[in-house]
């Protein structure tokens, strides 16, 4: 038999467990340096629970969003949409829940309207073959209008409502763990070297937890058993790495593409609800703010796969945690860890030898700290945009060995393979 | 193998498209338990009729039965349930999921996608002598390994006619033995087999029947022993095929290409193109022989510039490439007809003459030249000359003969001879010192073939210097002064054309006898 | 004849412009009446006030930004590259255009002439930002485009301050230094109305002329035509594709930082909180419906500005204005959708004119 490997083989056994411990690694290395940041320049709100409450609160509609992205590039639609369908989720919340009086109902219209423009992005791209950016941000630009003009008929009406924003809503039960809150909230008080830390990183993330924050959880492992265990999933991703492949296989790519795309705008659409009914009591225009975009970057950050594109989803939730609770201090304590990040990653490229990359780095690195050192506080209007500098810096920075879909972002038409 | 139904029968099959008609009146039976072969040329129509076979298209006229029994082919799926698979020409894997995943897709309900799964890829391929290793990704497999994943997915959906598209198109001859044995195998096993070929010594050497198309329909069918393969050439294309060989030699010693220690690697840092020299001179053209994916993509991107060298040198004549814009290289004097031209050669959506232009942006007759140049120096304008490229590209569909109605009409509606022809007739001008040709004849009709070797005989007689790469063994050992032979990205050996058989070549392609002149 | 027709692209924009539009009324006119409001009444009533001379000065005052905005979209959009920063980068340009000309007094013509070059310098400086992270650093740029539209605000935000760049300019307003006359640009009379028509509209006709000219007359113009149509068969010709993202970037943010320029110099003088905003996402609407084309993007623009100021009467008799919004959307979601359509249809057409003119079978 004649063997022709040109490629070196790539071990492939062992390479999940690699991930995992790198993941473990990554993560531990972070939660250490941010208690001495905490340590050196005093802001408590680092590692408060608050802080990190704030932090998976706040992760869970980028998140949510970014498991959205990934269903639908997994099957090779680009969804720069995710942003509008998560508009079209708030409304949705709002809407049902409130003529309904039923948090619940309010999920359900939050998934169905995500879902439905989901469904015109499939549409548009699949069955007619439109640019996927072009018709993603055709459905960012509807989005507020449509949502605008029900809410003028639907909203103005009622008490506390208008045409953009809408009454109170009813809000759903949180949960805590029980016998936790207590105990760990007197240890975080006492500022203790990561004793205090841990516990207002486990109170953070145990109490006073909503639905829609557990469902977002449950999403992620859920996410990723459907689409590397299954048949379903593994057709679907077929059609993001060769949709001419999984067609002569009897594939029905347009129906793939279709759930794709639909499940990823319910997904956008959970993470309206939640914005619309935990992070805030109502509706308001504007709510979305960048977040689906922002969860797009976290699932580039995530290589598209679920447990990355969850703690990518992290990193963005923590940044907007900190400016929220913490404000212009503690994002300014930020800088210094960024600085000596960089600082790092300067050394180790000069160390590969790009030399160019690494003056870039340490260009930037001095920049940032003797921003930090000549400075007491950032200015509010700045920090407001953390996460969104946060995501620029993380796509600049971060390493491009990235895997997305071989036919990501391609037009396909049916028996278009010669 | 006696059977009393035949496994296919096609009868008065009829498929039109836009414009055109495809296949017209076929008539094809297949006895079960054999090879049969289907022979014609580029454009004849062979693709047609086997996704009309495998359900991707529909017939608009015609029966299709399968052992007897009339069927009507929706889908692949259909196909697939009739016992029909099919190995397709570009290899239908998807790179970056593993051989396990590929063969189960779309046939997850036979035995799951975990464990069973591999089981059974692991029996089948015990059982024909496959080798195939179900958790390897497709991406890390060579050519061959791909061929026979391919096999594979075919015969776990339990296949039991089996179509294979150009199976040798991407093979050296070491692997077509391989592979015919392997066929050999499966009819022994009762499978039958429909291979569709243009080669025609493979087909008289695997087949136990032939059937002739032309032209979109049926002209003959024979049996192997009774034809010559002049004889199969003179019903394939109603005359003999063009024979690629070239007269008395025009090599001079003056050197135009003259590569140095050339080395490229890839992200992950491994050399794609490793350590490589060679000179081309004047009147010479240089044949690259290799299997496909050992870096001669690579090597001809870093020529023109669109990879960056990580060590060696490059020169066209005196001046150094090296470092030098993709641009600026082509205004040297470098013409390139890629290997995919759709991708690399034309705006398919544009019409001719803009296509004229590509590659060809800074040069007249395509833009006037700036208010500092002369009649031919100077530096070129910005702006571009919409009746000088227009013109131009008259003459070439004029000189080169690309069948078209006139020059508006966009790239995509010429046939694939065609669009060859306008690619081959724009990098000849402009006086190129030296041209790429990768691939310059793949998928074009015999016409079109023979007049391109024409224009190649003619070009090297005025003393171009020519890179030529082709995975036809026939066409680089007819149309080369020299051979190289490429791989893993290194030259591995040369070879000299006018003794080598295809075989030999074939073996120092793979390794078998690296280092050694044959 | 058909064939000849349908050849040429301006037909098939035509043609799917026309049924996109037919398409969005009929749209329109069923949600209005699901929500229970007459459409034929509602769309005489748009019609009648947008024929006023005063809203036909509004409209074409507000389609003069409206096609600067979209032709720096197109300028992108031509090679597949998607500059959604425009917005940011005309509000920024305006911002630090207007601070300038408030800051420096310079004489008349001049004066103009500096704000107008710090705006196009602002815009293209920012738009280099994501052209410089896509080539360095592989960041797509709608992600970076869009972030930074977020950052331009935040610096905005900042700088709009008192003691910074800004003043008191009324009770609730701040703004940048009011320009002094001789930075002004004054308005042209319209018959039958005391509104003025900004000046400045001839910088938008201007762009409009050399946008045509740079795409279909120059090598640059025909390099980017090529990276849209094809990067790879345009790197392949020679094309440098990331000089040609910088270079792309960096011309759409320059003509991003003109949009503000007929309303800072003909109306407001001063960037202030009331200075319009959106008008860069609005652009990217507006260059989808006018195919990327100079003439279509015109034709685009007057209705999108036509529908937002006639669309003033509606709240007059209780109809939600948005429903003006509902149209737009749809005019551009359908449109885009059918130039696909229109232009799968035109290719097939094509093929087989080719194929008959041959007489030639082939597969």
């Amino acid at each position: 038999m004649i063997e022709q490997e040109i490629r070196t083989p790539a071990p492939d056994t062992g390479d999940r467990e690699r991930r995992r411990t790198r993941v473990l690694v990554v993560g531990g290395g972070i939660f250490v340096a941010l208690i001495l940041l905490r340590l050196i320049t005093g802001e408590s709100d680092i590692t408060s629970s608050g802080t990190m409450g704030a932090t998976l609160a706040l992760a869970v509609p980028i998140g949510m969003a970014a498991l959205g992205g990934m269903w639908s590039e997994r099957s090779g639609v680009i969804n720069i949409g995710l942003e509008g369908m998560m508009t079209f989720g708030t409304w949705g919340a709002a809407f049902a829940s409130y003529f309904s009086g039923n948090p619940w109902l309010g999920l359900l219209g939050g998934i169905v309207a995500g879902a439905v423009g989901g469904l015109l992005h499939a549409v548009a791209t699949v069955t007619f073959g439109v640019d996927h950016i072009v018709s993603g941000v055709a459905i960012n630009i509807l989005a507020p209008g449509v949502t605008r003009y029900l809410s003028d008929l639907l909203f103005t009406d009622e008490k506390g409502g208008g045409a953009t924003q809408s009454p109170p809503l009813p809000s759903f039960p949180t949960w805590s763990v029980p016998g936790v809150g207590k105990p760990l909230g007197s240890l975080e008080k006492h500022h203790w070297i990561l004793v205090s830390d841990l516990a207002g990183l486990v109170r953070g993330v145990l109490t006073d937890l909503s639905p829609i924050t557990l469902l977002g959880i449950l999403l992620v492992p859920v996410s990723y058993y459907l689409l590397w265990r299954t048949a379903f999933g593994l057709r679907l991703r077929s059609c993001g790495e060769n949709p001419v492949a999984a067609e002569s296989l009897g594939v029905k790519v347009y129906r793939m593409k279709y759930s794709a795309v639909v499940i990823s705008g319910a997904l956008a659409g959970i993470g309206g609800v939640f914005l619309a009914m935990v992070a805030s009591s109502n509706y308001q225009e504007g709510q979305v703010n960048g977040r689906g975009y922002i969860g797009l970057a976290a699932m580039i950050f995530g290589n598209w796969r679920p447990g990355m594109v969850a703690g990518g989803a992290g990193l963005f939730g923590y940044t907007d945690a900190l400016q929220l609770r913490g404000g212009a201090g503690a994002v300014h304590a930020m800088l210094l860890l960024i600085g000596i990040g960089l600082l790092a990653l300067a050394v180790w490229r000069g160390y590969r030898r790009r030399v160019l990359a690494a003056v870039i780095s340490t260009v930037v690195a001095v920049g940032v700290l003797v921003w930090f050192f000549l400075t007491d506080a950032l200015p509010r209007e700045i920090v407001t945009y953390s996460p969104h500098i946060t995501t620029l810096l993380v796509l600049a920075f971060a390493a491009q060995r990235l895997r997305m879909p071989a036919a990501d972002g391609m037009r396909y038409r049916r028996g278009g393979g010669h | 193998m006696s059977t009393t139904e035949p496994a296919v029968e096609l009868h008065g099959i009829t498929k039109r498209f836009p414009g055109v008609v495809a296949n017209h009146d076929i008539d094809i039976e297949v006895a079960a338990g054999t090879v049969h072969a289907i022979v014609g040329e580029n454009g004849a129509g062979k693709s047609t009729l086997m996704k009309i076979l495998y359900g991707m298209q529909r017939p608009d006229e015609g029966t299709i039965k399968v052992a007897g029994v009339e069927v009507a082919l929706h889908s692949p799926s259909d196909a697939i349930a009739r016992g029909i698979g099919m190995v397709h020409q570009h290899f239908m894997l998807a790179d970056n999921l593993s051989v396990l995943e590929n063969v189960v897709l779309g046939a997850e309900k036979l035995h799951g996608i975990g464990g069973r799964a591999r089981r059974r890829i692991r029996e089948i391929s015990d059982q024909y002598g496959l080798g195939v290793e179900p958790d390897r990704l497709v991406e890390q497999l060579g050519v061959g390994a791909r061929q026979r994943v391919e096999i594979l997915k075919v015969l776990y959906r339990g296949a039991k006619i089996l179509i294979l598209d150009e199976p040798t198109a991407v093979l050296v001859p070491q692997e077509v033995e391989e592979l015919f044995g392997n066929l050999r195998e499966l009819k022994r096993e009762g499978l039958t087999v429909i291979f569709i070929s243009h080669k025609l010594d493979e087909v008289l050497s695997v087949a136990d029947t032939i059937t002739v198309i032309r032209r979109g329909t049926t002209v003959d069918t024979v049996r192997p022993g009774d034809v010559t393969a002049r004889q199969l050439a003179e019903l394939m294309v109603g005359s003999e095929l063009p024979v690629p060989e070239l007269r008395e030699s025009t090599v001079t010693d003056v050197p135009v290409l003259t590569m140095d220690g050339v080395t490229v690697r890839d992200a992950t840092g491994r050399a794609v193109v490793d350590d490589v020299s060679l000179t081309i001179h004047e009147g010479e053209i240089l044949g690259i022989a290799g299997v496909e994916g050992n870096g001669q993509a690579e090597l001809v991107e870093a020529i023109m510039g669109m990879l960056p060298l990580d060590a060696g040198v490059i020169r066209l004549g005196d001046t150094e490439l090296t470092g030098m814009a993709t641009r600026r290289r082509r205004e040297a004097g470098i013409g390139f007809i890629p290997e995919d031209r759709h991708r690399h050669g034309l705006l398919l959506e544009s019409p001719l003459w803009e296509n004229r232009i590509l590659g060809h942006q800074t040069r007249p007759p395509n833009v006037k030249r700036g208010r500092r140049g002369g009649a031919t120096g100077g530096k070129a304008g910005v702006l571009i000359d919409r009746q000088g490229f227009r013109s131009d590209t008259e003459r070439i569909v004029r000189d080169y003969d690309v069948r078209t109605p006139n020059i508006d009409v966009t790239a995509a509606s010429l046939s694939g001879g065609n669009q060859q022809k306008l690619i081959v007739g724009r990098e000849m001008s402009n006086d190129p010192k030296l041209l790429i040709a990768a691939h310059p004849t793949r998928g074009v009709d015999v016409g079109a073939q023979s007049a391109i070797w024409d224009h190649l005989r003619h070009a090297r007689a005025e003393g171009l210097a020519v890179l030529l790469i082709s995975a036809d063994l026939d066409e680089l050992i007819g149309m080369s002064d020299t051979l190289r032979v490429i791989l893993r990205g290194r030259l591995v050996g040369e070879a000299d054309p006018a003794t080598i058989t295809p075989d030999q070549l074939g073996s120092l392609m793979t390794g078998a006898g690296e280092g050694s002149a044959a | 004849m058909i064939y000849r027709l349908f050849a040429r692209s301006w037909t098939r924009t035509l043609v799917a412009a026309f049924v996109a539009l037919v398409f969005s009324i009929a749209l329109t006119s069923i949600v209005l009446s699901i929500s229970g409001f007459n459409p034929p009444s509602t769309f005489q009533a748009m019609f009648e006030f947008g024929k006023e001379p005063d809203s036909i000065v509004n409209t074409l005052n507000k389609a003069s930004s409206y096609y600067l905005s979209a032709l720096a979209v197109a300028v992108g959009f031509r090679m597949n590259l998607f500059n959604i920063g425009v917005d940011g980068q005309y509000r920024l340009a305006a911002m630090l255009a207007a601070a300038a000309g408030g800051a420096w007094n310079l004489p008349v013509v001049l004066h103009q002439i500096v704000i107008v070059a710090v705006a196009v310098l602002v815009g293209g400086l920012w738009a280099a930002v994501p052209a410089l992270l896509k080539v360095t650093r592989g960041v797509s740029e709608v992600i970076s485009t869009i972030m930074l539209n977020f950052i331009a605000t935040g610096i905005i935000a900042y700088l709009l301050n008192p003691g910074r760049l800004a003043v008191q300019l009324g009770p609730n307003n701040i703004g940048t230094k009011t320009i002094s006359h001789s930075g002004r640009v004054p308005g042209t009379p319209f018959p039958g109305t005391d509104l003025k028509l900004y000046s400045l509209l001839v910088l938008a006709i201007l762009a409009g002329i050399g946008f045509w000219f740079m795409i279909n007359r120059t090598r640059f113009g025909f390099d980017l035509r090529a990276t849209g149509l094809s990067q790879s068969a345009a790197v392949a010709s020679g094309v440098d594709a990331r000089r040609m993202v910088v270079m792309a970037m960096v011309i759409s943010g320059a003509i991003a930082g003109l949009i503000g320029m007929p309303q800072l110099l003909g109306e407001s003088y001063t960037y202030s909180l009331n200075f319009p905003t959106g008008i860069g996402l609005t652009g990217i609407g507006i260059a989808l419906l006018g195919r990327n084309g100079p003439v279509g993007i015109a034709f685009a623009s007057l209705l999108w500005a036509f529908l937002d100021v006639s669309s003033q009467i509606l709240d007059f008799n209780d109809i939600p204005k948005e429903i003006v919004a509902i149209t737009q959307a749809a005019v551009l979601l359908s449109v885009v959708v059918v130039y696909e359509v229109v232009n799968r249809v035109g290719q097939r057409i094509d093929q087989r004119h080719v194929a008959a003119q041959l007489g030639e079978v082939a597969a």
